[in-house]
């Protein structure tokens, strides 16, 4: 069943056009992320959702009910869709309990906080006032406030933004688990590629008011349509390529296809920097390189490389084991299977 | 990236003790001099304690006991709590409607607003009374301060609605809470520090008041005061009455750190997003019809009495050599006073700014709550201080400047704060760490940063000692007219005509203050869409 659908939408900031023509469709219990940069226009769509914003043109429906369709729209307060912003916006007047209270009848309120405290892992603390929690308690309180009148869409933006990496993962990784568990329909907003890859079950890449192209995080990341799309979604190496039967035909020799067939012949294969492999000495396809720069990530090395071989770009990106001094001269090959992009 | 063995290979050790030393000399020179400063500001309170004594213990209590004091208490509070209340319904009514919804003209109706703040309250008080003979008393005090006092409700909450951050106000939407409910349980409380503020002030102001209510003949403490010491002498009860004046203020202070108490701000991070504004649709035209009401009785009024008595005094005589005089000695105490203030809120201002330290916010607190002094108070403690002490300064030019700086002191800080907080954090470090002294740091780089701040500030400061009243009456030099006191003489004894043109000219000389005013508590135009 359809939870949440989106169809043709348009909306605009004053006179200047900022979403042309959405179309996202969010199956009833599933997990959604609308990724993209900043100024792409996802806040505007989030908005639009929960109905601070108006459509010019087009449909939302949620659960086959038209919320808004450029004439007339449903105030926020009975679309039954909760809100959770990018820093908690806690009531900060509020006790913690008051605040995940708010949206509930008197009678209905006490059981239900204690409910959901021990949901999002705060049990005893609803005495706390908002000033008293930490950043990630705050933001589980913002959830939990959201999810008490048990919305039939939840709207994340950049929840985690403003928590340190490790709580950012953590807290991450809870609330998707809640969501699950709760089977609550949502729409998670990011620019971080991590958040949307590891949180959703769909992701939709926004650009320029525009969906470039939405799927499972596994389809975007290894069958974009563009090669905008491959670069939102973690770091690529774009080398030219030539589509012939099940393989491609590239610099660092015959690759085989994700997707043999239908290919333009001209085109990028997207070799994601894991795809790389550095060696000291020649081997079979492999093109000589110059290591220019070297970053330790912890659990492994992001190269830098400039390709000394014709038919490749001017910088390669790939993920090694061991260290590359800078200055140091390498052997890079590939491994397959790669996926094709048309040549923009 | 620096590795540990870096940062020892740079060897702080050497550089530790000559960097430690100065430092503390920086702050040792800073510190004595703000406390001092904040210790004369103070000092005020002090002499009014120290003259009650005088009064010994049976005076006091005779004087206490008597009836006057309960019918003072009465007339004062049952006013305060009528005012009070109406501003605060006007006050965030008005800014509601101009932050909140769609009316037409939102930047127009917001200078509307706030400029009544720039007719004296006297001189509100002097054209109620000049036009309409039955505004006097208890209702006639309710409407002239009322009118006069709702900006200062209204600019803080004006502000904290358009500074505020939306996203609590639309979580409480997407939780099924209506517009009304959400005004109600969620903007109302999160308005409340500014609203609790703006009506400190209003009381405050409602305490020290003589000059609008020795008009409409209401007695209130302040006026009793006045009494006491200009027409009866009577030195020992005039300082009672004003102590228990400074109780009051003070009282009021605390009562409002309860109020705007448990609303600590939690954000992190993120830019606050202005709220899209509601839409009035119908209710538009009742809306822009009970702003106009309130602008045409609040601005309106004045302007009007003004105009008329212009015209019809200038068929008399127009006494021109008396208002340039009256205008150039007002200008020149003012200035004067503004310069000194500005001077002696700069190390304060520093001393808070720098050290976030306990000791250094307590120093600024008490700066502050001088601001609950009533202005009768500061004078008559200046008398006393000059009479006991300085006995050559009584009445003397330095008398009336002290007394200004020591009025408007905490304008003066304010307004020295709010450039020092333009001001990047770390500039003065980085000066520092390139090799430069801390004279020449405050000489190259923070001074230059806050001239435009210090600027305002002496214009603040000046401009509302040029419609000084009440002190000035008490401390100005013998023979020496301000263009309130000539004002005074003359509505004394009912020349309105004659009056006008000093009113006039100090309403002309508050406007530039109350725009300014209004700039730093709502921000340039077009500066937060």
């Amino acid at each position: 069943m359809t939870g949440l659908s989106v169809v043709d939408l348009h909306a605009a900031h004053g006179r200047s056009p900022v979403l042309h023509g959405i179309d996202l469709t969010v199956p009833d219990g599933a997990l959604a992320c609308v990724l993209g940069p900043s100024g792409c226009g996802k806040s505007t769509l989030l908005r639009v959702l929960a109905g601070f914003h108006p459509a010019a043109a087009g449909q939302v429906l949620l659960h086959g009910r038209v919320l808004d369709d450029g004439r007339s729209r449903l105030a926020p307060e009975h679309r039954g869709i909760g809100l959770v912003p990018q820093d908690g916006a806690l009531f900060p007047h509020l006790s913690v309990a008051a605040n995940i209270g708010f949206g509930l009848p008197r009678s209905r309120r006490r059981a239900r906080v204690g409910e959901l405290l021990d949901l999002v892992g705060l049990p005893g603390l609803g005495e706390r006032r908002p000033h008293q929690l930490s950043g990630g308690q705050q933001q589980r309180v913002a959830l939990a406030r959201a999810l008490a009148p048990r919305p039939r869409l939840l709207l994340l933006d950049e929840p985690f933004a403003a928590l340190d990496a490790t709580l950012r993962a953590e807290l991450r990784r809870e609330v998707a688990a809640t969501l699950r568990q709760s089977g609550t329909t949502a729409v998670l907003v990011t620019h971080d590629q991590d958040e949307a890859l590891s949180f959703a079950d769909t992701v939709a890449v926004l650009r320029d008011g525009r969906i470039a192209q939405a799927g499972t995080p596994h389809e975007l990341y290894h069958r974009p349509t563009d090669a905008a799309v491959a670069t939102v979604l973690g770091e690529a190496n774009l080398i030219p390529a030539e589509a012939k039967g099940v393989e491609a035909l590239t610099a660092f020799g015959p690759l085989p296809l994700v997707t043999p067939g239908a290919t333009p012949t001209a085109a990028l294969a997207l070799l994601r920097p894991g795809q790389l492999r550095l060696t000291a000495d020649p081997v079979d396809g492999a093109a000589p390189a110059k290591v220019i720069g070297s970053d330790f990530r912890g659990h492994d090395h992001r190269v830098e490389l400039r390709p000394e071989a014709p038919g490749l770009p001017d910088v390669l990106i790939a993920s090694s084991d061991r260290p590359w001094p800078v200055g140091s001269e390498t052997y890079v090959s590939a491994t397959g299977p790669v996926h094709l992009l048309p040549e923009s | 990236m620096t590795t540990p063995a870096q940062t020892t290979s740079v060897g702080t050790t050497p550089v530790v003790g000559p960097r430690l030393r100065r430092r503390w000399r920086a702050t040792g020179l800073l510190a004595p001099v703000a406390v001092a400063v904040v210790a004369v500001v103070a000092s005020p309170l002090g002499f009014v304690i120290a003259q009650a004594a005088q009064a010994g213990w049976d005076q006091t209590r005779r004087l206490l006991g008597r009836p006057l004091i309960a019918t003072l208490l009465w007339h004062t509070l049952s006013l305060a709590a009528a005012v009070t209340l109406a501003t605060a319904v006007l006050g965030f009514g008005a800014a509601y409607l101009v932050e909140r919804t769609t009316l037409p003209g939102r930047r127009a109706w917001t200078v509307a607003l706030a400029l009544p703040l720039a007719v004296p309250e006297f001189v509100r008080g002097y054209s109620w009374v000049s036009l309409f003979r039955s505004v006097h008393g208890y209702w006639g005090a309710v409407l002239v301060m009322t009118c006069s006092l709702y900006p200062l409700v209204f600019l803080p909450v004006a502000a904290a609605l358009r500074h505020g951050d939306a996203a609590a106000e639309e979580v409480s939407r997407s939780l099924g809470r209506g517009r009304l409910a959400t005004l109600w349980r969620v903007t109302l409380p999160l308005t409340r520090p500014a609203l609790a503020g703006g009506v400190l002030l209003v009381s405050l102001y409602l305490l020290g008041e003589y000059g609008a209510f020795a008009m409409l003949r209401y007695t209130t403490f302040a006026t009793a005061v006045f009494t006491q010491y200009k027409l009866g002498f009577d030195a020992a009860s005039a300082s009672l009455l004003t102590l228990v004046l400074v109780a009051l203020a003070l009282l009021l202070v605390a009562l409002e750190a309860w109020a705007g108490r448990r609303t600590r701000v939690t954000r992190h991070g993120a830019l606050a997003r202005p709220a899209p504004p509601a839409r009035l649709g119908g209710w538009t035209a009742p809306a822009l019809l009970a702003l106009a009401a309130l602008v045409g009785v609040s601005l309106g009024v004045p302007l009007y009495a003004l105009t008329y008595w212009l015209i019809k005094g200038s068929s008399t005589t127009l006494p021109s050599a008396s208002v340039l005089g009256a205008t150039l000695a007002t200008l020149g105490y003012a200035l004067g006073a503004a310069l000194v203030a500005t001077a002696a809120a700069v190390p304060v201002a520093l001393y808070g700014w720098r050290h976030g330290t306990r000791p250094a916010r307590a120093v600024e607190r008490v700066a502050y709550l001088t601001r609950a002094l009533p202005g009768i108070a500061v004078a008559l403690s200046v008398v006393f201080f000059a009479v006991r002490w300085a006995q050559p300064l009584y009445q003397q030019p330095p008398m009336l400047i002290l007394g200004y700086v020591l009025l408007f002191f905490p304008l003066a800080l304010t307004a020295v704060r709010a450039a020092l907080a333009q001001v990047p954090p770390g500039v003065e470090e980085a000066a520092r760490s390139l090799g430069t002294r801390p004279l020449a740091v405050l000489g190259r780089i923070t001074l230059p940063l806050v001239l435009p701040g210090l600027g305002a500030a002496v214009a603040m400061v000046g401009l509302t000692a040029s419609t000084e009243l009440t002190a000035t009456l008490l401390l100005r030099p013998t023979g020496t007219q301000t263009l309130a006191t000539q004002f005074w003489v003359y509505t004394s004894g009912l020349a309105y005509g004659a009056a006008a043109p000093y009113a006039a000219l100090m309403v002309a000389l508050s406007v530039p203050s109350v725009l300014l005013l209004t700039r730093r508590n709502l921000g340039r135009p077009g500066e937060n869409q």
